[in-house]
């Protein structure tokens, strides 16, 4: 059975990139209720942020999603066309049907943000 | 008198099973119980040898299908000190029960400032049918406030319940805290502050841990599930007083409820029956019963013993750890609730079933309130039942190492 703690997870989790706050722009900030991850995605002139707290899934899912939309400079299109698959493959793991509502608050979070903006 | 429990386990088929190469430690009984043999067989019997709809037939069948339905019923009245048979309503579950006792007989009896009194520890299935009967009804629902142990307040329960009470709905054992609540203790403030009000106790975690005795109790409903007791799903109980049963409405309509149905009007039937409409869950109510039989074949105090000596040993290594907070009173059922400051609890819970194959459950519990309450939103709690040895306890802690070693704590 595939480790789901890979290095990867756990490098995104301990040192996550894009993390931070913009000032004077207002996030989209979701949780997931029944465990209390916690995120919050800012978007400015193409960059993208995140501040959060919870388990390791939810918060190295999101610096490795605004990662992949960094790197590939994805537009908000392309960005609302990304779908659970497309997560699951960000993240490489293989997910039961409760840990991926962990690996999916990231992409719920910035589709609600780049859906405000546009 | 020492339990074997490797014997016990080899009664649970369930345990036959390795997950990932590994023996299966389950300790996440307070979510549900793993079924023995005995409760297994007793339910496949009924359907094999004796199945047929209960009350109206004529042929064989029926008949001992009735019969086998019926003496559920008497055995579970007497695992729980019930005087009277007609005093146990099965319902689907202890939610359900709280619902039942919620429409027909709050719904009936409410108005507009009457006071429900709960605590802040309880399950949201003794919340929530209260906030739906608060809305109804234009009653208040008041909390007892917890101790910074997690005990109740009784001090402060003293100023809560009174005059305006009209319902007292407690839980004996918290699926959180692992907190026993004095519940003889609580009816004699009902009985002085509030002798006008309800008082009902929530069983769904003690009913498996401890000896329930209604008429010793006090209460006048009390509410358990089958599956948390080593009973199957789908079946559940109500008791309830007789008197108070008699005068309430039913509950859901239709079929076995009613005495006679004329096109304009139905005539219910007596208690129990009111209260179980439709066909019920036969063979969950006779798994049950032997559910009853299994646990009473041992005797109770040396297993909750045992379970609570793994409880406190549990505890006394997780204090240990100064990463590891842990939840509730010293004195507690065999239950323990814990946050790690560097390890969410889904990420421990993850690591323990992938590589140790220890099933515990992480998250709210469905105890938002209490958790909110705490300042948490989600904590890894480990439940004892009667197939848990040290080993199994060993187990979390390998595997608290182990997570701490992979998040790099």
């Amino acid at each position: 059975m595939d480790f789901i703690y890979q290095q990867q997870i756990l490098d995104h989790y301990k040192n996550p990139r894009h993390a931070g706050e913009l000032t004077g722009v207002v996030p989209v900030c979701l949780e997931n209720v029944t465990c209390g991850d916690k995120l919050c995605m800012y978007r400015q002139d193409g960059q993208y942020l995140f501040t959060g707290s919870g388990c390791a899934i939810s918060q190295a899912a999101a610096s490795m999603l605004l990662e992949k939309i960094t790197q590939e400079q994805l537009s908000p299109e392309q960005i609302r066309a990304l779908s659970v698959e497309d997560m699951r493959a960000v993240l490489k793991i293989p997910l039961s049907a409760n840990r991926l509502k962990c690996g999916l608050l990231a992409l719920e979070a910035v589709q609600q943000l780049v859906a405000k903006h546009t | 008198m020492s339990l074997d429990i490797q014997h016990i386990k080899s009664q649970f088929p369930l345990f036959e099973r390795s997950i990932n190469g590994r023996s299966l430690v389950y300790l996440d009984t307070a979510a549900t119980s793993q079924k023995p043999h005995i409760v297994l067989n007793a339910m496949e019997e009924y359907y094999r040898k004796h199945n047929a709809n209960i009350h109206r037939g004529i042929h064989v069948l029926a008949e001992e299908a009735t019969e086998l339905y019926e003496e559920a019923r008497s055995i579970v009245a007497r695992f729980i000190g019930s005087a009277k048979d007609s005093e146990i309503v099965f319902t689907r579950n202890a939610t359900e029960s709280i619902n039942l006792i919620a429409r027909s007989w709050a719904e009936d009896h409410l108005r507009k400032g009457d006071e429900i009194i709960l605590s802040e520890m309880e399950h949201h299935a003794n919340i929530v049918p209260w906030q739906m009967v608060a809305k109804k009804t234009g009653a208040v629902i008041r909390y007892i406030p917890l101790t910074s142990d997690g005990q109740l307040d009784l001090v402060a329960a003293r100023d809560i319940i009174g005059p305006a009470t009209k319902i007292v709905s407690i839980v004996h054992m918290s699926n959180v805290l692992g907190t026993i609540n004095d519940v003889r203790e609580i009816r004699a403030m009902r009985d002085l502050l509030a002798p006008g009000a309800i008082y009902i106790v929530d069983a769904a975690q003690s009913i498996v841990h401890e000896k329930i005795d209604v008429q010793d109790i006090g209460c006048d409903f009390l509410v358990f599930s089958g599956h948390k007791m080593y009973g199957p799903t789908g079946i559940g109980v109500l008791w309830g007083r007789l008197d108070l049963l008699e005068t309430m409405s039913p509950f859901l309509g239709g079929g076995d409820m009613i005495r006679s149905v004329d096109f304009e009007y139905f005539e219910p039937n007596f208690v129990p029956y009111k209260f179980e409409a439709g066909t019920p869950a036969v063979a969950e109510a006779i798994g049950l019963a032997a559910a009853c039989e299994f646990i009473e074949k041992y005797d109770r105090k040396v297993v909750l013993e045992h379970e609570m000596e793994l409880a406190h040993y549990l505890i006394e290594e997780l204090k240990q750890n100064e990463h590891i907070t842990i939840f509730g009173p010293e004195t507690r059922g065999p239950l323990v609730s814990f946050t790690h400051a560097k390890i969410h609890a889904h990420d421990l819970a993850q690591i323990l079933n992938d590589e140790f194959a220890v099933c515990v459950r992480a998250g709210h519990h469905c105890a938002m309130p209490l958790n909110k309450k705490l300042g948490i939103s989600a904590t890894t709690r480990v439940s004892l039942g009667i197939y848990n040895d040290q080993r199994d306890v060993d187990r979390v802690l390998d595997g608290i190492a182990r997570a701490e070693e992979i998040m790099r704590v």
